[in-house]
């Protein structure tokens, strides 16, 4: 790759292959509107941890409406439309991509506009599994009645302190109990081969999106939370096509570049962060700002590594499927994820954990069982919490943020006595 | 006249409801503090604080050597020569008085904190109440109103009490509410006051486990005496409230510039 053009902006360097990335997500919502408009292919909805290589087995184009929700919060579109899920009986305080996504249909509008849309895209089916939360299916469950369509899926365990050969068993018949379904939708029957074919592009991809966060891991980072959060649409929603395995082969090798050349996302990077929960999509360029000013990396997260799925398995296509699933972070017990934290922290190389806790999502806020106590305590690093929520920006005060993560900050670099 | 020794330094609190000011010379001892409304103009409320300590003193603006700022509005006093989080200066500040390990507990008029100092004096964490009024000044403002109380006649008021009442709701306007319903039950003003400065007293203990030494700052602790009573009853142990309490913001960051300063000319030595 020719030499990196140092171009940065306040909120760091500048990744030159996020144009390769608009042109490879324009194209994923271009495939989707011909197959709407042109019936060319059915159209699937799919929860973003959801069972995907299945539908794309079957010949799905598939769409991923948590990928709409941080669209619609990125945008702040979702603080303009929630209100109308809301009066639906859509109350506040569950899941803000929900009450977005649905409030936005409601009313007509969309961030997808730019790629031609005038709404979310209509579904032939709708595929969910419950290892994040319930909230998908709920969600799900508004367009199969608004559409009549059919809405399947995993209800998954959650919780788990190991994931078991029989917790295994019973997801696997669950998978296998969505293909009539899928196949009937699809008009055609599930090759065994095309699903192998699936979950190898879907463990290259999840491979590939792991080197590229694992960058992170040298002094200085590669590669911040921030810069991730915007990277990891295609590990999202092309997750099992060559399309998202050729990008990340691209990202690599610029974030390896970096990595040989010892230049960093964050200019003069001197702390180095974890964050654990959602982003605050509404807030996100102005707290990469606002880290990069105070020479913070935040090198790693739970939530971009949660689409790395290690479990995948090409020989074991449906076994392997439900055990990644699983073995997700978001559905295990508190023994597992901290252990995880714990790891991650040292492979990282962190000063310092920061908690989202999100307000209308419980299951991605890791706060509300004493974990950043036991966390600080295990590893004697200094933890921040931060009151927000992923859309709902009247959950999140500027003031509070900015004062809590610069006082964090503060204390890190007054290691001595006052 | 002046008094202290240059060089001088001065620190100034840009709260929500009060703008703070300290001044103090070389040997950090304080020579003037003031506490002013800040109203809708941060900078002209800040500029105010920093000529009413100064005329205090007798001296000017450039006899000053580095005037820090912190609090909310720390990022919009463009005449400052630098900024620190009231996190930071209330610790500071505290530390002037009192060695760690220690607990601040610092109520304000929009926010209240809890932060931890080991027995370095390092800041090991903190807590900031979340994005609500429950638990500081502005909730014990809406209660006075309520009451139909001036806010400076609640301390007296509740010192009256007869009844404990607990106050159940978490939300300052559900409170409201509840206490519109106390009132309609009967229940005499003072002791509502009274469960008001209780309810201010839960929501903060709510923040963070608080053991130890525990030292109180800000304008609640500074004006209503009950508040501070009501901690040490709660954590039986006796709370300290420093001298300027109110000021503690301000003076910590002056103190930040005067360690500043001296570290600077440290290192400028052969």
């Amino acid at each position: 790759m020719a030499a990196e053009n140092r171009k940065t902006t306040s909120a760091g360097a500048r990744l030159q292959s996020s144009e390769r990335l608009k042109e490879v997500m324009a194209a994923h919502f271009a495939a989707i509107l011909e197959a709407q408009r042109a019936k060319t292919a059915p159209v699937a909805w799919c929860t973003s941890v959801g069972p995907v290589e299945l539908l794309r087995a079957l010949g799905f184009e598939v769409y991923f409406p948590e990928n709409h929700g941080a669209m619609l919060g990125a945008s702040r579109i979702a603080n303009e439309v929630m209100s109308q899920a809301h009066a639906r009986g859509y109350s506040p305080e569950i899941c803000s991509y929900l009450t977005s996504d649905i409030g936005a249909h409601l009313a007509g509008k969309t961030p997808l506009a730019k790629y031609g849309f005038t709404d979310v895209p209509k579904a032939d089916v709708l595929l969910f599994n419950t290892n994040q939360c319930r909230e998908v299916r709920d969600w799900f469950e508004f367009y199969g009645r608004e559409w009549n369509v059919p809405v399947v899926g995993v209800t998954s365990f959650r919780g788990l302190d190991e994931v078991a050969a029989h917790h295994v068993d019973a997801v696997v018949r669950q998978l296998e109990a969505l293909i009539p379904t899928l196949e009937s939708v699809a008009a055609t029957k599930l090759s065994a081969g095309r699903l192998e074919a699936a979950v190898r592009l879907s463990k290259e991809c999840s491979d590939l999106w792991r080197d590229c966060l694992h960058t992170a891991a040298t002094r200085p980072a590669a590669i911040t939370f921030f810069d991730s959060t915007i990277q990891m649409g295609p590990a999202v929603v092309l997750r099992g096509t060559a399309a998202a395995c050729d990008y990340y082969r691209v990202l690599k090798e610029e974030l390896e570049a970096r990595v040989a050349a010892h230049r960093g996302a964050v200019d003069a990077e001197a702390f180095r962060l974890y964050w654990d929960g959602m982003p605050v999509w509404g807030k996100l360029r102005e707290l990469a700002t606002l880290f990069a000013s105070l020479r913070v990396s935040v090198v790693a997260s739970t939530y971009c590594n949660s689409w790395v799925f290690d479990a995948l398995d090409p020989n074991a296509p449906l076994a392997s499927m439900a055990r990644a699933s699983l073995e997700l972070f978001i559905a295990r017990a508190e023994r597992p994820k901290q252990r995880y934290l714990e790891r991650m922290a040292q492979e990282f190389q962190v000063d310092g954990f920061v908690f989202h806790d999100a307000r209308t999502c419980p299951h991605n806020s890791n706060t509300r069982f004493g974990m950043p106590q036991r966390l600080a305590a295990a590893t004697r690093l200094p933890v921040l919490t931060l009151d927000g929520d992923l859309n709902d920006l009247r959950c999140y005060s500027e003031e509070q943020a900015r004062t809590n993560i610069e006082g964090f900050v503060e204390q890190l670099e007054d290691r001595g006595p006052l | 006249m002046t008094a202290g020794r240059a060089p001088y330094f001065v620190g100034v609190d840009s709260g929500s409801w009060n703008t703070k000011a300290a001044l103090i010379d070389a040997e950090a001892a304080v020579l003037a503090t003031t506490v002013s409304r800040t109203g809708a103009d941060l900078m002209g409320a800040a500029t105010k604080a920093v000529a009413a300590v100064l005329g205090a003193a007798g001296l000017a603006r450039p006899e000053v050597a580095a005037l820090w700022a912190t609090g909310f509005g720390r990022h919009a006093l463009t005449f400052a020569d630098h900024s620190r989080t009231e996190l930071d200066a209330h610790a500071r500040g505290v530390l002037h008085f009192a060695a760690g390990p220690l607990t601040v507990i610092d109520i304000g008029g929009q926010d209240a904190k809890i932060i931890q100092i080991d027995h370095e004096g390092r800041r090991l964490g903190h807590k900031m109440n979340r994005k609500c009024a429950a638990g500081t000044g502005s909730f014990l403002e809406e209660m006075a109103l309520r009451l139909d109380l001036e806010i400076g006649a609640l301390a007296a008021n509740a010192a009256q009490f007869q009844e404990e009442i607990e106050l159940g709701s978490f939300c300052t306007v559900f409170t409201g509410t509840e206490v519109l319903g106390l009132i309609r039950q009967g229940k005499r003003p003072a002791d509502l006051a009274r469960a008001s400065y209780r309810s201010v007293v839960k929501r903060v203990l709510e923040m963070d486990r608080v053991a130890g030494k525990v030292v109180a700052t800000g304008g609640v602790v500074a004006h209503h005496p009950m508040v501070v009573e009501l901690l040490g009853a709660a954590l039986q142990t006796e709370v300290v409230v420093p001298p300027y309490a109110q000021e503690m913001g301000a003076l910590g960051v002056a103190l930040s510039a005067r360690a500043a300063s001296l570290a600077a000319s440290a290192a400028a030595l052969p």
